[in-house]
């Protein structure tokens, strides 16, 4: 191992240059950036091996408080962890029957692999529950298809529109051989998935035209959506939800009926827009003056200026608070259980309803939280690198 | 007043609220005419150039614009634009866009150009403004003397008659005001009617066929260079060019 030494005292000796090992060159950057005391000595390669002890020393030890606080949580810690581990894992019980479970001292998962048909696919007949599982796989994947940028070109329109037929065709069936399946017994997953991703996509949309008539110079268009947003925001989901499901029939003409989803999804929907209108709103008005002045110098049209120059600076802008719309709205589809409508958290409620598994509800609950949980957390990654790719260049 | 006026202001009177930003203000410019502003803020000189293309609407008076008087009527408006360039203090370019787009946008969108064929046009006004190196990176990468010359080139990329310059190199650090003073002595040599709200007296006493001083809303004298320097009428003039030629 050659020696180091600190850059002012190394080119002592005159000549040529030594062709023995030389350091490399990280080294020396990495003895640069250390953040060395006037007292240290000068041989602080022995430091590298001390760094986790240093780094913690430095920033957990290096006050009292600290120090008792870092106590704290480690004690918390050793609390929880353990018997966490053990519950979740270590003295689980992963498959067998519910008299397995009683002996076992740890989490009953062998109710998951009992249930899990039920959580995901609810009513669904249980025969064709392969159609549901493939109608979802297909709508996941696309969702995940849709995200990558190589995808983004006219044909994923298309492909849409196909995946959408084939998840109609998978779930009703009637067609091409399958028995005939009428919504009302659709649950779980799919309901989930589609009330939120149909909700959010026509929602989004809405919300933009929203929070542009909000801006607008005709009062009557504004004045119908400020009190739009403001009757919507007004009012809790669950109630938009009994209008929708319940009193919306009442003002209909008699014979005619509107699919218990449908309305369910157009309660979401509106809801879910008035929402999204006030975030979009937000991204408007960071938009300098001047970005609208140019555009009128120029000639624009007011949709040209709209759809060309404000609005992907301003969704730009709103990216964050508009995903934390969508996950909102991914999670409130769970309240749609309030008109009947069995989405994955009902399911995974019926599930526990069954006698010899009773006691585990607790289990199936972490399940129905950890679906829920990866979609979410997906979307919350899924953002971040939408909103680093937006913001690459165009920072001011 | 004149027959080839291209721009004709009569009588315009312009309030915000209470406040009376335009008095009566009367001004003929004939094409090809480099018309210098000059006055004190808040004097209404911003104001009068951005009634020319109806950014701001005035309330009393007529403004006539190559024949088409400004009033609410949007085509009107959207005629008039399209003959009219701008460019404005703080730029205004889209940062979401490559300076490349920034220039064909309205092209494309207003004119119904082919991407192709604006996109050659463009390239020679950006050789013209002597940034064609920089045509695909973003506003923001640029400095500000390289974004105000990206700003004219977008203007004159519609091809407008008459080019509006409200206070072009305000917003500039002060090594950066010559390479935009430049790109403007230039276009005026090429005998594009222009009118200018700017400070620079150098380039107003080089470039300008007449300079206007306003104050208070109101016009208060206007002649050529000549005259407007070696010999103002009034007063008020005399105070401003003192101030102003002072450093």
């Amino acid at each position: 191992m050659s020696k180091q030494f600190p850059a002012d005292q190394a080119p002592v000796s005159a000549g040529p240059i030594p062709t023995g090992p030389v350091p490399p060159a990280h080294w020396a950057a990495s003895y640069e950036e250390e953040p060395t005391q006037a007292s240290a000595p000068p041989q602080a390669n022995g430091m590298t091996a001390l760094k986790p002890f240093g780094w913690a020393k430095d920033n957990l030890f290096n006050t009292p408080l600290n120090t008792v606080l870092t106590l704290a949580c480690l004690g918390l810690l050793w609390l929880v962890v353990p018997p966490a581990a053990n519950w979740l894992l270590l003295k689980a019980s992963w498959s067998g029957s519910s008299e397995a479970c009683r002996e076992a001292a740890g989490a009953c998962w062998s109710v998951i692999v009992v249930k899990h048909r039920l959580i995901f696919f609810g009513t669904y007949p249980y025969d064709e529950q392969w159609r549901p599982f493939l109608a979802c796989a297909l709508f996941v994947a696309m969702l995940g298809a849709s995200g990558v940028r190589a995808f983004w070109r006219p044909w994923l329109a298309g492909a849409w529109a196909l995946t959408l037929v084939g998840m109609g065709v998978l779930m009703w069936g009637g067609v091409a051989g399958l028995s005939y399946v009428p919504n009302d017994r659709w649950g779980g997953l799919p309901i989930t998935l589609m009330l939120s991703v149909f909700s959010i996509a026509i929602a989004f949309p809405l919300s933009i035209l929203l929070a542009l008539g909000r801006q607008s110079s005709l009062p009557a268009i504004r004045t119908f959506c400020v009190g739009f947003i403001e009757t919507m925001r007004g009012v809790p989901l669950v109630s938009v939800l009994f209008m929708a499901s319940v009193m919306f029939p009442l003002f209909l003409p008699e014979g005619v009926t509107v699919d218990k989803l449908l309305r369910a999804l157009a309660g979401m929907t509106l809801f879910t827009a008035a929402y999204l209108a006030e975030a979009v709103r937000g991204g408007l008005q960071a938009i300098p003056k001047g970005q609208y002045e140019a555009a009128d110098a120029l000639g624009l049209s007011y949709w040209q200026k709209t759809v060309l120059i404000v609005l992907p600076q301003a969704l730009r802008i709103v990216i964050p608070p508009i995903v934390n719309q969508f996950i909102s709205a991914f999670k409130d589809t769970s309240l749609v259980t309030i008109v009947g409508l069995y989405d994955l958290l009902t399911a995974a409620t019926v599930a526990t309803t069954d006698p010899e598994w009773r006691p585990y509800f607790a289990e199936v609950y972490v399940f129905a939280g950890l679906m829920f949980w990866i979609f979410c957390f997906s979307m919350s990654r899924y953002s971040q690198w939408l909103e680093r790719l937006a913001n690459r260049y165009t920072r001011r | 007043m004149t027959e080839n006026a291209i721009i004709e202001l009569r009588k315009v009177g312009k309030w915000y609220n209470s406040y009376h930003a335009l008095r009566d203000v009367s001004i003929s410019i004939k094409k090809g005419e480099k018309v210098v502003v000059c006055g004190p803020s808040g004097s209404g000189k911003s104001t009068m150039i951005r009634c020319i293309n109806r950014l701001e609407a005035h309330q009393t008076g007529h403004i006539i614009v190559d024949g088409i008087e400004l009033t609410d009527d949007v085509k009107a408006v959207e005629k008039i634009r399209r003959k009219v360039g701008m460019v404005f203090q703080n730029f205004n370019l889209f940062p979401h866009l490559t300076v490349l787009q920034n220039l064909t946008l309205a092209p494309i969108w207003v004119r119904g150009m082919a991407k192709s064929e604006i996109e050659e046009i463009a390239m020679m006004y950006l050789k013209r403004v002597r940034i064609p190196d920089q045509a695909h990176k973003f506003p923001g990468q640029l400095s500000g003397g390289q974004q105000q010359r990206v700003a004219i080139a977008r203007a004159l990329c519609m091809r407008p008659e008459i080019m509006l310059f409200d206070e072009p190199t305000s917003a500039l650090d002060p090594e950066m005001v010559k390479e935009v003073l430049d790109v403007m002595t230039e276009l005026a040599g090429e005998g594009m009617t222009m009118v200018c709200v700017t400070h620079e007296m150098g380039f107003a006493r080089q470039v300008a066929d007449s300079i206007v001083f306003m104050a208070e809303g109101s016009i208060i004298e206007s002649g050529s260079p000549a005259e407007f320097f070696e010999n103002p009428k009034s007063e008020r003039t005399r105070q401003f060019l003192g101030q102003i030629l002072e450093h």
